[in-house]
């Protein structure tokens, strides 16, 4: 037990930590800006594995990172057009149109990986490349805290930003006024002279931007490759990351940490003898619990408040 | 009219809609600027559409507007906005989790560089205010606030947009007196400040109050536009509704003894508005008791109570000595307690269903409709086919789903299947509501067979002319109480409601 | 009033969803073979072998229905959660979950042959169902996402299936990650020789035709069927809202369970999955297209086998991924679920019928 204590209060923990984290949060500030616009994005796992992919191929091709990120960005915002306009001009439900997104992203990625890199499982005939890591300057020289704010990933420090600059965006400006109107009254919106559709659609596509980024960084991130379906399931923990934490800034943010610790501690007991499968089943467990926990305190608050039961009510929370 | 400065002008506008009704029939008026005019009329007379195709949501067929002299052409909103028209609506446009200052702004937000001026916002928004006399806490969130101060911040949003001529529908519907006497002295002052207001009420005690000149409609058509010193609440009443009906009147029956009972029902909104209040009546079978008055004067709320779909506040209800108030609507029903509701499709069908399958929703798990374990289909069909060829009811085939037919048949199924359960009493409300002419005879025929078959009616309708053709005894609401009752229907005439139902009259003794 | 117009337009407004699903369906199939046209280098035996090929061999056949059985499983699960308006996606894990918790008693047990496969088969769908119980129990009483929840769940029941195949039924002997094989008395019968198809393609045609009947002639069928259309209506009317949407989802993971335990006793005979398969996620496609009718689930079921057999034929014989079935089936979802695609082609047929009367 003294073992995983000390190695869980260590620096490569933090480490560990900020390394799983880091998907989930970008995609989760993504799906926050969506859901702030009353249009809850569920294909965040298939933007993530189409930009994880794209990004692969393209460095492996073209042998320039940046232009992987840029063009996996790019092909992640097209998914999220393309989920925006079938629910919000040909009328889909969303959800559905979600789901039919991330099959849709399994079968292009794996379909393409076959004929690209002749292998359905991994890209590993391909020489893709990493995204680097940052040694900041001057801070990484203080000790002990140098270590641990220095020398990690560029898109560690970027989902962290990306944490501030989202809040900026939906509190500061008018594109977040909107954003936030148009979730809770899109009636007032139109009656004003916003465009519902348009401000929608706008929130959708930066979820994609975001969620591209967070699946950038598993494929090219600390390791070079893309494996089928690599994103197992972290686009519904960052939605469900988005629900725990009310689609605020920093509730998003916590509640992508608290993932991200468990995470981190089932990937630490897999050095001891213990069953794997055991250990990589707590996030999911973990994602339900608070699931439970939020759903049973919103429902006391609003039962308080029209004094009946919501008993199987049609608007649930989705 | 010559020398008034005229700031806006309706000329001969006239709206028709798909379905054939004329909203609008060649209206004309003007109105001068900084005055409060008032366009009233009852439920259909026009006053919303035109405000509609004032305001850019709809448009007329013909006629034309002209404001401040120039024709003027709006498709949207946005256009009229940007002519300087404001609408305030009878459910307000607000953001409930932002700011005050944010509604205000939204759309047309100060900036500084890339982000939101808060403190411009609010800054902007105090002075509107202070300009104005319309006080409002800029950095409250509207959820918080009550009913009148929201209604502010929507005269605020349209003042920020520049509007000088503001349209108010039915504002004092959800205030209590008190706001209500604010509001006045919020319109008042923005009179002075040279604002024009179109005010559409219904409620003619208001109107006298307020209004500088009234113009009113009746049947889509304008009836007279005058200064409201010039006519009495009684002259307005009348105008509104005075017509002489022709079409026969229901030979009186023979009312029974009660069958329904209501003892001081009082319902009020979370705001401490009294929407229904102290409200005392029985039901008696062999009679169609009408509940005529305007929208919103407590009828809706008096339904829902009735048919459990809310909670009164104080008083209670009983069915033949048992006490419902307290019951689900499923045992209302099973005590005998039959129920037509106005919003049909959202409360009185499953849409998506057959029409069998909403025919049997109250009855599917007992015989014969259905066994232990499988439910006799082939019956079910039978009895379909019997509701649907008694009523006349144009479709095929009974397995189609119920939202193809139109208004008027889901109406039919909907009386064929609360009739058919053999109740003690009936609430009716709207009956003919989006329903066509041939249809609304088939029903207003089932209604009366039923009442002479002994059966308690409750008719709520803010159709007059429905209420006259159908009830053996009418009650009229105002303000969520009974101003009148009418005991003897034979021979009476619109007009003759007319001011009980304005709040222009009220009986003394009321049951 | 409707005898004078056009028996076109009227055939067209009232089959509008049948007609819309065909399209689809058709598009999707259009757009399979763009893809090979234009990636293919042998596009003749490409071509022949997705179209063509299921059909082109006994073995083949049978494997179309082979295919199809497990698909028709989860393709009723989901109908019924459908018919109810609950989006529980779980029928992926309660799958995983019936085969593997039926696995484990089929190795741990004796029994006679018939025996035995009974209860195999029972504990499968007390699994599945019992795995869907608690996102149902969650929506009725706290009005919580079940789409969220039964997410969560397949994985749980993917590590939780594996943990307990791989550490207690694990056969160390074989060279793959797989349990012991089943003992023969609790494997299914086949049904036609020289193919691999077995009884359970049976028990699923029958399932089919009694969740028909269940949904459409029973009580119970009748308050899904309500709940579905107009929740607060049927809450009105008395129907215990609550306990039909924990009942629908129960029932939904039973069937999904059914069609794990069948699909290890049919063809497998032993437990020899390492990830989600993936039927669960199909069954949405069935459902779909089925536009939620059981009996509609069969020739569903029997399309989505028909691109599945095809795409496999066609990576072995062609030079094309199978994988291009799983785009289709995305694009063919997409679609179907556009409610306005097509809508302006309704609204037309629709337009000149009001002015005609």
């Amino acid at each position: 037990m003294n073992a995983i204590l000390k190695s869980i209060l260590s620096l490569g923990f933090v480490a560990a930590l900020l390394r799983v984290t880091t998907p989930i949060l970008l995609a989760a500030i993504g799906g926050a800006i969506s859901t702030m616009a009353g249009s809850k994005n569920l294909a965040l796992e298939g933007i993530m594995l189409v930009a994880a992919f794209v990004g692969v191929i393209v460095s492996a091709f073209t042998h320039s990172v940046w232009l992987a990120v840029i063009l996996g960005v790019a092909a992640g915002v097209a998914v999220a057009s393309i989920l925006a306009w079938c629910a919000l001009k040909l009328n889909a439900n969303i959800f559905i149109a979600a789901i039919a997104l991330n099959m849709l992203a399994s079968g292009v990625t794996v379909f393409l990986l076959s004929i690209i890199a002749h292998d359905k499982s991994y890209s590993s005939s391909l020489q893709s490349l990493v995204i680097p890591d940052w040694n900041i300057p001057l801070i990484r020289d203080i000790p002990i805290v140098g270590k641990i704010l220095s020398g990690h990933n560029i898109m560690v420090y970027l989902a962290f930003a990306a944490v501030a600059l989202y809040s900026v965006l939906i509190y500061h400006t008018p594109l977040g006024l909107r954003i936030r109107a148009v979730g809770q009254n899109p009636d007032a919106a139109a009656s004003v002279g916003v465009s519902v559709f348009k401000t929608k659609f706008i929130a959708i596509v930066l979820s994609g931007v975001l969620a591209s980024l967070g699946g950038l960084y598993l494929s090219m991130g600390y390791v070079s490759w893309f494996g089928r379906d690599m994103t197992s399931g972290r686009g519904f923990i960052a939605a469900a990351a988005v629900a725990l934490g009310v689609a605020t800034p920093l509730g998003t943010m916590g509640a992508s940490l608290l993932f991200g610790v468990v995470m981190a501690i089932s990937i630490y007991m897999s050095s001891l003898q213990f069953p794997a499968e055991l250990i990589q089943v707590w996030p999911y467990v973990a994602t339900i619990a608070a699931l439970v926990v939020f759903s049973v305190r919103d429902e006391r608050a609003a039962r308080k408040k029209t004094g009946r039961d919501v008993v199987g009510s049609s608007g649930s929370r989705q | 009219m010559e020398t008034e400065d005229v700031i806006l002008e309706v000329q001969s506008i006239t709206k028709v809609y798909t379905t054939g009704v004329v909203a609008n029939r060649d209206v004309s008026f003007s109105v001068e600027r900084g005055s409060i005019h008032a366009i009233v009329g009852e439920n259909g007379a026009g006053k919303t559409t035109l405000m509609n195709v004032l305001f850019g949501l709809e448009r007329a067929q013909g006629g034309r507007l002209l404001l401040n002299g120039k024709e003027m052409e709006v498709s949207t909103p946005e256009e009229a906005i940007r002519l300087g028209i404001g609408m305030v609506h009878q459910h307000f446009m607000l953001a409930p989790d932002l700011t005050v200052a944010e509604n205000v702004v939204l759309g047309h937000e100060p900036r500084r560089g890339l982000l939101l001026d808060h403190s411009r916002a609010v800054q902007v928004t105090e002075e509107i205010s202070a300009q104005h006399g319309l006080h409002v806490p800029a950095n409250a969130k509207v959820k918080d606030l009550p009913v009148g101060v929201r209604q502010r911040v929507e005269i605020l949003k349209a003042l920020f947009r520049k509007a000088d001529l503001l349209i108010l529908d039915e504002p004092t519907a959800v205030l209590t007196p008190q706001e209500t006497d604010d509001l006045f002295v919020t319109l008042r002052r923005l009179k002075t400040n040279g604002i024009t207001i179109i005010f559409i009420s219904h409620k003619l005690k208001e109107v006298k109050a307020i209004a500088d000149r009234v113009t009113v409609m009746r049947e889509g058509r304008v009836v007279v536009t005058r200064t409201a010193a010039g006519m009495s609440e009684h002259e307005m009443a009348h105008l509104m509704v005075g017509r002489d009906i022709s079409f026969d009147r229901l030979p009186a029956g023979n009312a029974g003894d009660s069958v329904l009972s209501v003892r001081h029902l009082s319902v009020t909104s979370a705001d401490g508005v009294p929407l229904l209040n102290d409200i005392t009546l029985d039901v008696h079978s062999g009679e169609i008791l009408g509940i005529a008055g305007v929208d919103g004067n407590g009828q809706s709320e008096l339904v829902s109570v009735l048919a459990g779909l809310s909670q009164p506040s104080s008083g209670n209800v009983s069915l033949l000595g048992s006490d419902l108030t307290a019951m689900s609507i499923r045992d209302r029903h099973k005590a005998g307690l039959a129920y037509v509701p106005e919003d049909r499709l959202r409360d009185g069908v499953a849409a998506s269903s057959s029409i069998e399958d909403n025919l049997i929703v109250d009855r599917y798990d007992t015989p014969p409709y259905s066994g232990a374990v499988l439910m006799n289909y082939p019956y079910i069909h039978d009895k379909a086919r019997e509701y649907i060829s008694s009523l006349s009811i144009a479709v095929q085939d009974s397995r189609a789903s119920i939202e193809s037919l139109s208004g008027g048949n889901i109406q039919k199924v909907v009386l064929a299947r609360e009739l058919s359960s053999k109740p003690k009493v009936l609430l009716v409300d709207q009956p003919s509501r989006g329903v066509d002419v041939g249809s609304m005879e088939t029903v207003h025929g089932l209604i009366r067979e039923q009442r002479d078959a002994g059966l308690a009616i409750l008719l709520v309708s803010a159709d007059l002319d429905e209420v006259l053709r159908l009830a053996s005894r009418i009650l009229v609401f105002y303000g969520g109480q009974i101003t009148a009752e009418f005991q003897d229907v034979s021979n009476l005439q619109p007009s003759d409601l007319g001011p009980y139902m304005l709040g222009a009259k009220r009986q003394e003794a009321t049951v | 009033m409707t005898d004078r117009q056009s028996p076109v337009d009227n055939f067209v407004l009232r089959n509008f969803r049948l007609i819309r699903t065909i399209v689809v369906i058709l598009l999707g199939w259009f757009l399979a073979a763009l893809v090979i046209l234009a990636i293919s280098r042998d596009r003749g035996t490409t071509l022949r072998s997705f179209f063509l090929g299921p059909l082109s061999s006994r073995v083949l056949i049978g494997s179309l229905f082979e295919t199809m059985t497990p698909l028709v499983f989860t393709g009723l699960a989901l109908a019924i959660q459908f018919q109810a308006k609950q989006f529980n996606l779980g029928a992926e894990g309660c799958f995983f979950i019936g085969a593997t918790v039926g696995t484990a008693f089929a190795i741990s047990t004796r029994m006679p042959t018939a025996l035995h496969i009974v209860c195999t088969i029972a504990v499968g769908a007390a699994a599945g169902a019992a795995w869907n119980w608690l996102p149902g129990y969650l929506k009725a009483k706290y009005g919580s996402s079940e789409l969220v929840c039964s997410l969560m769940l397949n994985y749980v029941a993917l590590y939780l299936g594996l943990y307990l195949i791989n550490y207690h039924f694990r056969d160390t002997a074989a060279n793959e990650m797989t349990s012991y094989r089943l003992p023969t008395t609790a494997t299914l019968p086949r049904i036609l020789p020289g193919t691999r198809l077995h009884i359970g393609f049976l028990i699923a045609l029958a399932v089919a035709v009694l969740f028909w009947v269940f949904l459409y002639r029973t009580k119970w069928g009748y308050q899904i069927r309500m709940v579905g259309s107009n929740i607060n209506f049927a809450k009105a009317n008395g129907i215990n809202t609550g306990r039909v949407i924990v009942l629908a989802q129960v029932i939904g993971g039973a069937v999904a369970g059914l069609g794990g335990i069948i699909q290890i006793m049919g063809i497998d005979q032993r437990f020899l999955y390492e990830s989600l398969p993936g039927f669960g996620f199909d069954g949405i496609v069935v459902t779909r297209i089925a536009l939620n009718n059981p009996l509609l689930v069969i020739p569903s079921a029997l399309f989505l086998a028909y691109l599945k057999v095809g795409g496999s034929y066609m990576n072995l014989m062609g030079d094309v991924p199978a994988e291009l079935v799983n785009v289709v089936e995305g694009v063919i979802i997409l679609l179907i679920s556009s409610e306005a695609l097509l809508e302006t082609w309704r609204y037309r047929i629709m337009m000149r019928k009001a002015s005609e009367r």
